[in-house]
């Protein structure tokens, strides 16, 4: 039977709940699909876009009046090897089904978002990078194989020495050079289900930063807090944690520790109220009155250096901590904007964007620092040097503001030899990604793109704003 | 009749979280209510596609619209409602161009009077229930079935005071625009429950070329502008039907209600 358009007009969102498009969206279970879709896109003249969980705070996964296919159902793991930490996935696969499947084997996914709730491809597609970036790299290096169909149904298998050129461009690709089919990735060994974290205050900028530098060295996962609603001497005061996975022995009770009971993520808070219902009662405290005082006792208490165990998915997952958080950003959703700056220019940039933020009465209520390094792939975002991801509440009062705002942020991390990252920011412009990709490495994706997929059947509504 | 060349995908306004757009088809935007309405929803930031006959009239209201927002908010189409089986593929590439769709108006109309209560023109009828009402039914089923798997959009539909009640004037334009308001019901029953908005305009006399048709005196009569204000406040409210101006519900309550055997002995 073939395929029709008919009954598949879906409306759909991003992340941060502040993007909407409507597309016909076909939901394949096997790779011959992917192909039939093709052909339907082919036929009828649109366009196609991969979209995994939607967990992108951008238009990444849409593609408005065109096509989208769910790859949500493609989700078996196909091989897994407990002996050598090997598994081969199809796309859809969460990272909440693969570390489900390898951790009570003793491995853990290699670089995790901070959310369980995203897809292989999808990870793969923005090249996503954890909390250990400055270790480990992005998730493409632990890539040890890809297949993916090309629009013209050509399957292609990419490692980093067969098909290198596309290995790299596809991983990083946002999906625009084929649709992963397959992915066999490298876990990471694991002695205990327990990281022993360390966290302690940071005053100030200057020390946030000092701080990250000096210590990712002695942890496996570093990440910052960051308070941006404070201005003056304590302007980028926050809290670090930096965490490191138990070596064996250890933990004498590794072998339960490891068990999925154990990295339960509780769906009830203080034993009762259902963590469903939180995001409600949060919703009140996101403006800049209620975050400041949110943010000024949680500094307090944290101004204590203290070390404690925690579950490898509680330390990941905080995105997933209090379920439908997005929720309480209100009707207008959230965007997030994140900036990677060398080390060398960071603190002046991030201080004179955290001062106008403020200035401009729109200070970010979520701020989160962390520490990278550079990759080889060819859409990169990362730099050596940090990154601050900041949230902002989208309203329709704030809009204009907050665009005029992000084009002044965009200019000073340009200015500052910083990058973005395609998977957060929704409004980077198309002259603002070729400031910091370079013409060459343009000029080199849109050839690949002409040779994988001559008539620009895969374009998203992201392709079409910094590549358009 | 050939729609305008397919602009670039590429070329199309982009939406972001700060720049969101809703999209709208206004078919019969040339002149009169559909132009007025495309302005003034233009202005509220819409991404439209406008949809009529004359390309040159279209041509000049998208320049201005364009002009005037300093980007592209505008786009024409050259299209023929009567053309039933070109919608399907028309629709499909002004949703690609577009970006999505969110609102889709129909206001095209056409309006011939026998020209005396004696008078009868099967053919005039005809033309008039094939634009008027097929060519709703042509773009509305489609949008409808693609608004209701989508659970998200809005239908404006532009019927008229005349469908409330067959006169002695004008039978063809009253059973048009009957079926019509009829129509536009039943959806508003199918898709309220999806999530979907259908409103019902019903104008009473509008200074627009079709007023020039009228027989007789034309009391209450408004500009377009004012209609596409009231329709706009409806649109926002989500409002079901709407009389513009507002004084005709209740002229037309008192019409309705007017029992037959006065009715049928009136001249109007």
């Amino acid at each position: 039977m073939s395929l029709t358009l008919d009954n598949t007009f879906t409306q759909l969102e991003n992340f941060g709940h502040s993007l909407r498009a409507s597309s016909y969206c076909f939901r394949p279970t096997r790779t011959e699909e992917i192909y039939e879709v093709f052909r339907l896109a082919k036929e009828t003249g649109l366009t196609v876009t991969a979209r995994g969980a939607g967990r992108s705070y951008n238009d990444a996964s849409l593609n408005g009046g065109g096509i989208v296919l769910d790859m949500s159902a493609m989700d078996q793991i196909l091989e897994w090897d407990p002996a050598s930490g090997r598994v081969r996935c199809e796309p859809g696969v969460t990272l909440r089904q693969l570390w489900q499947r390898v951790e009570p084997d003793g491995w853990w996914p290699p670089v995790v978002s901070g959310t369980m709730k995203t897809t292989l491809g999808g990870c793969l597609a923005a090249n996503i990078h954890g909390k250990n970036n400055f270790q480990k790299g992005p998730i493409g290096e632990h890539v040890m194989e890809f297949t993916a169909m090309l629009p013209s149904g050509t399957s292609i298998t990419c490692t980093a020495e067969k098909n290198a050129d596309l290995f790299y461009a596809m991983i990083s690709g946002l999906g625009m050079l084929g649709v992963f089919t397959s992915i066999t990735l490298q876990m990471k060994r694991i002695h205990s289900g327990l990281l022993s974290v360390d966290a302690w205050p940071v005053p100030n900028l200057s020390r946030h930063l000092r701080d990250l530098l000096d210590n990712a060295p002695h942890y496996d996962y570093i990440v910052g807090w960051l308070d941006a609603t404070t201005g003056g001497k304590h302007l980028g005061r926050g809290q670090i944690h930096g965490a490191r996975n138990l070596k064996d022995g250890e933990d004498p009770n590794a072998q339960q520790t490891m068990q999925l009971a154990y990295q339960h993520l509780p769906d009830r808070l203080f034993g009762v109220m259902p963590k469903s219902l939180l995001h409600y009662f949060m919703s009140p405290f996101l403006n800049n009155l209620g975050v400041w005082g949110i943010n000024t006792p949680k500094y307090i208490p944290s101004a204590r250096k203290h070390t404690f165990r925690q579950s490898h998915a509680e330390f990941h997952f905080l995105l997933d901590y209090v379920p439908n958080w997005e929720r309480s950003f209100g009707r207008g959703g959230l965007i997030q904007y994140q900036s990677f700056l060398p080390r060398e220019t960071a603190e002046t940039a991030w201080r004179e964007m955290i001062e106008l933020s403020q200035r401009r009465g729109l200070p970010s209520y979520v701020g989160v620092t962390k520490r990278h390094r550079p990759d080889k792939f060819l859409l990169t975002h990362t730099v050596d040097g940090f990154s601050l991801a900041m949230d902002f509440k989208v309203t329709n009062k704030n809009r204009a503001t907050l665009s005029k705002m992000l084009q002044d942020f965009d200019r000073i991390v340009l200015h500052a030899g910083g990058r973005f990252y395609f998977a957060k920011n929704s409004e980077t412009s198309a002259e603002a990604a070729r400031a910091f990709l370079g013409e060459e490495t343009i000029v080199k994706f849109k050839k690949l793109k002409q040779c994988c997929d001559p008539n620009n059947l895969l374009e998203s509504d992201l392709f079409r704003r910094v590549f358009g | 009749m050939s729609a305008s060349p397919k602009p670039a995908s590429s070329s199309r306004t982009v939406a972001t979280p700060l720049y969101p757009r809703r999209r709208g088809i206004i078919i019969g935007a040339s002149d009169g209510l559909g132009a007025a309405l495309a302005r003034r929803l233009a202005r509220e930031g819409y991404t439209l596609a406008l949809l009529a006959r004359r390309q040159e009239l279209l041509d000049a209201l998208c320049d201005e619209i364009n002009h005037e927002s300093n980007e592209q908010r505008a786009r024409a189409y050259s299209h023929d409602v009567t053309e039933y089986n070109k919608v399907p593929e028309l629709l499909r590439r002004i949703v690609a161009d577009l970006g999505g769709l969110d609102l889709v108006v129909f206001v095209t109309g056409i309006n011939y009077p026998p020209g005396g209560i004696d008078k009868y023109n099967f053919e005039n009828d005809r033309r008039m229930v094939e634009t008027n009402l097929i060519g709703a039914m042509a773009w509305l089923s489609p949008v409808a079935a693609m608004f209701q798997s989508a659970k998200s959009g809005q239908i404006v539909g532009v019927a008229s005071v005349a469908g409330d009640r067959g006169r002695v004037g004008n039978p063809g334009y009253n059973t048009s625009k009957a079926g019509l308001a009829t129509y536009l019901e039943a959806l508003r029953n199918r898709l309220t429950r999806h999530g979907v908005n259908v409103l019902t305009v019903k104008p009473g006399f509008m200074h627009t070329r079709m007023l020039q048709a009228a027989q007789g005196p034309t009391p209450f009569a408004i500009s377009p502008e004012k209609a596409a204000e009231d329709i706009w406040k409806a649109m926002k409210k989500h409002k079901q039907v709407i009389y513009t101006a507002s004084i005709w519900r209740w002229i037309m309550l008192a019409i309705q209600h007017t029992p037959s055997v006065i009715f049928r002995r009136l001249s109007f």
